[in-house]
C-alpha cells in the first residue's frame, strides 16, 4: 500500500512540519496545526474509501463525537487530558462499532446513504442536546491543559499525536489486515471465497477509521476551544472526501497531501474572494472529470512517462 | 389539545401539505436514483434554484397569478436547461466510472450552485406570498385552511398518479423501467440509453425546481435552504425504498406526520425522532419499506 516513495514523502512532510516552529511566527503554526488535524481526518476516511473500498458519506459523525466527548470529559467532568482523550477515542470507537454494525450490512450506494443518515442523526443530537453539547451555539470554552495556551507547545502536542496516528495507520496498511482490506476492495467475492469474513473486516475497518477520526476531532476541539454541530453536518463529510479524492484515494499519503493542498489554497484564495466554495467546487469537478486518481495519480503517470522517455533515450 | 377536532384537523392538513410538497421533490430524487444509479446531492440545490427563479419572476411580474404560475413554469424550464447542459457535457462522461466519482460530482455541483446563487441573488432572506387566487382560506366545515396549502395536499397525489401512469402505462415508462432493471440489455435491444438517462436527469431536476418554486411561499428563500431539504428527501427515499415511487409517497407522508406531530409532542427533539424512525425502518427492512434488495454481492 504505502510504497517506498510514499513513505519517503511522508517522512519529508513531517520533517517540513517540524521546521515550522522555527519560523517563529504564529500564523504558519496555526495553519500547520489545522492541516495536520484535517490530514489525519482525511487519512482515517481513506481506511474506508481507499482500503476496503466502502464509500462512507457520514465520516464527520465520528469527528464530531470525538470532539464533543473530549470537550465534555475535559470541561464538565474535569478529567485530566491523559484520561479524557483516550476515553473520547474509546467512546468514538464504540459509536463506530454500533453504527458500523448496521452500515456494513449494506454495500456501495446504500452504505453511503446509510452512513450519511447516521451522521445526520449525530448532527441532530449535537444540535438539540443543549445540556451536553451546547446545542446550536456549540460547546464553547473548553478547559484545556495550561501548556496548550502556548501555540508552540500545542503545535508539538498535535504533531506528536498526528505522527503516532499516521505511523499506526502506516503499520496497518502494510500489515496482513491492510492487505486483506485491499483484497476486499478489489474483489469482495473472491476475498469471501478465500475465507475472509468480508462483513467483519469491513466493520473492523469502520471502527478503526472512526477511532482515528475521533482523535482528529478531539484535537480540533482543543484547537478551536470549542465544538460545533456543523462538524457533523453532511457538508463536512463531503469536504473531507474532497481531500481524499484530490490527493488520491488509492494511495496512502494521498489524503494528507489533499488536505495540505486544500488548506493552502483556501488560505490563499480567501484573501481575494469570499467565494472559496465555488473555487473548491470547480477544482472538485475538474478532478472528478479529468484526474480521478488525484494528485498522486498525476505524479505517477508523469513519472511513468518520464521513465519511458529515459529508457528510449538510453 | 389532541381532543380538539379543529386543532387536530389543522395539524393533519399541515402534515399533508408538508408531505406532498416534499414528495414532489423526493419522487424526482428516487427517479434519478432508480434509473441512473446516482445519489444526487445537488437535488436540494436544484430545489433552491427553483425557489429563486420564482422569486425573480414574481418580482418582475408583480404579485399576480400570472406572475406566480409563470414563475413556477420558468423554474422548471430554467432548471431543465441547466440540467441538460450539465448532463450532456459533464455527468454523461461519468456513467461508467465509480460511484464515488458520481457522488462527488453532484457534491461539486452543490458547492458551485450555492455560491452562484449567492452571487446572483445575494445572501438575504426573501419571502414570496401565496398567489392571489389562492391567498384566502377554504371553509372545510370543521375549520378554515389556507387555499394554497390545500392545493399542495391535492397536487401531491395527482403528481403521484401521473408519474405512476406514466411509468406503468406508456411506452416511455416501459423504457424507464427497463433501464432500471438492466441498462445493458435495453441498449442491446436498440434503445439509446444515453438519451433515456439524459431525459430522466432533466425531468428530475425540473421537478425538484418546480417543487422548490411551490415551496417558496411556505418557507424562507435563502442560500441555506438546500442543505436540509436534501436530507429530508434522503430520509423519505430511504424509508420508502430507494427507487420506489409509492415508497417515496409513503415515506413523505411518514416524514410529514412525524415532523408536525413530533414537534407537538417532543418539541425540539422531533428532528432526532425522524432519524430514529428512519434507522428503525432500516433495521427491519434494510432496503426500505418498498425497496428491493440489491443483488447479492456482499
Amino acid at each position: 500500500m504505502a510504497t517506498r516513495g510514499q513513505t519517503i514523502f511522508l517522512i519529508l512532510l513531517f520533517v517540513a512540519l517540524a521546521l515550522v516552529p522555527l519560523a517563529g511566527e504564529r500564523y504558519p503554526l496555526e495553519l500547520a496545526v489545522q492541516l495536520m488535524i484535517f490530514g489525519l481526518f482525511a487519512m482515517s476516511l481513506n481506511v474506508l474509501i481507499g482500503h476496503v473500498g466502502s464509500i462512507s458519506f457520514g465520516h464527520a459523525a465520528f469527528f464530531a463525537i470525538g470532539g464533543y466527548a473530549c470537550a465534555y470529559f475535559q470541561t464538565r467532568l474535569g478529567w485530566p487530558i491523559f484520561v479524557s482523550m483516550p476515553a473520547a477515542i474509546g467512546l468514538t470507537a464504540v459509536c463506530a462499532l454500533i453504527i458500523g454494525y448496521f452500515c456494513v450490512r449494506l454495500t456501495e450506494l446504500y452504505f453511503a446513504i446509510l452512513t450519511l443518515a447516521f451522521s445526520m442523526l449525530v448532527w441532530a443530537v449535537a444540535f438539540k442536546w443543549t445540556e451536553v453539547t451546547g446545542g446550536g451555539d456549540g460547546f464553547v470554552g473548553i478547559t484545556a491543559p495550561d501548556f496548550m495556551s502556548n501555540p508552540v507547545l500545542f503545535f508539538w502536542f498535535t504533531f506528536a499525536i498526528v505522527a503516532v496516528s499516521v505511523g499506526l495507520l502506516w503499520l496497518l496498511s502494510n500489515s496482513t489486515m491492510g492487505k486483506t482490506f485491499i483484497a476486499i476492495r478489489e474483489n469482495p467475492t473472491r476475498a469471501d471465497f478465500l475465507g475472509v469474513n468480508v462483513r467483519r473486516m469491513r466493520l473492523i475497518a469502520f471502527v478503526i477509521a472512526g477511532a482515528f477520526a475521533g482523535i482528529a476531532g478531539a484535537l480540533l476541539s482543543f484547537y478551536v476551544r470549542g465544538m460545533f454541530p456543523e462538524s457533523a453536518f453532511w457538508t463536512q463529510s463531503g469536504q473531507v472526501m474532497i481531500m481524499v479524492l484530490l490527493g488520491g484515494m488509492h494511495s496512502f499519503v494521498g489524503p494528507i497531501l489533499g488536505a495540505v493542498v486544500i488548506y493552502v489554497l483556501e488560505t490563499f484564495i480567501s484573501q481575494y474572494t469570499q467565494y472559496w466554495p465555488i473555487v473548491l467546487g470547480t477544482i472538485l469537478l475538474l478532478i472528478v472529470m479529468f484526474a480521478p486518481d488525484g494528485l498522486i495519480g498525476m505524479f505517477r503517470s508523469i513519472g511513468r512517462r518520464m521513465s519511458m522517455r529515459g529508457r528510449r533515450n538510453a | 389539545m389532541f381532543t380538539n377536532p379543529t386543532f387536530m384537523a389543522i395539524q393533519v392538513l399541515n402534515s399533508l401539505s408538508l408531505a406532498m410538497n416534499l414528495f414532489i421533490i423526493a419522487s424526482a430524487l428516487t427517479l434519478i436514483f432508480g434509473v441512473l444509479r446516482i445519489v444526487n446531492f445537488a437535488h436540494g440545490a436544484f430545489y433552491m434554484i427553483g425557489a429563486y427563479v420564482l422569486y425573480s419572476v414574481v418580482g418582475s411580474f408583480g404579485e399576480t397569478d400570472l406572475g406566480f404560475w409563470t414563475g413556477v413554469i420558468a423554474a422548471g424550464v430554467v432548471m431543465a436547461a441547466v440540467a441538460y447542459v450539465v448532463e450532456r457535457f459533464l455527468l454523461s462522461r461519468l456513467y461508467d466510472k465509480e460511484h464515488l466519482l458520481q457522488l462527488l460530482f453532484t457534491f461539486a455541483l452543490v458547492l458551485i450552485i450555492k455560491d452562484a446563487v449567492k452571487m446572483i441573488w445575494g445572501s438575504l432572506q426573501y419571502s414570496v406570498s401565496y398567489p392571489p387566487m389562492m391567498s384566502g382560506a377554504v371553509n372545510l366545515g370543521i375549520t378554515y385552511y389556507p387555499t394554497y396549502l390545500l392545493f399542495l395536499c391535492i397536487l401531491g397525489p395527482l403528481v403521484a398518479i401521473g408519474l405512476w401512469l406514466g411509468l406503468e402505462k406508456t411506452r416511455w415508462g416501459r423504457i424507464l423501467r427497463a433501464a432500471r432493471l438492466d441498462r445493458e440489455m435495453l441498449g442491446a435491444l436498440g434503445t439509446d440509453v444515453t438519451k433515456v438517462f439524459s431525459a430522466v436527469f432533466v425531468i428530475g431536476a425540473a421537478m425538484a425546481a418546480i417543487g422548490g418554486a411551490l415551496a417558496a411561499p411556505r418557507v424562507a428563500v435563502d442560500p441555506g435552504m438546500d442543505a436540509l431539504v436534501i436530507i429530508d428527501c434522503f430520509i423519505i427515499v430511504i424509508i420508502g425504498g430507494i427507487g420506489s415511487l409509492w415508497g417515496s409517497f409513503v415515506g413523505a407522508l411518514i416524514l410529514g406526520f412525524l415532523t408536525v406531530f413530533g414537534t407537538l409532542i417532543f418539541r425540539e427533539w422531533e428532528i432526532v425522532l425522524v432519524y430514529v424512525m428512519m434507522i428503525g425502518v432500516l433495521l427491519v427492512r434494510p432496503w426500505g419499506l418498498f425497496g428491493q434488495p440489491e443483488a447479492e454481492r456482499h
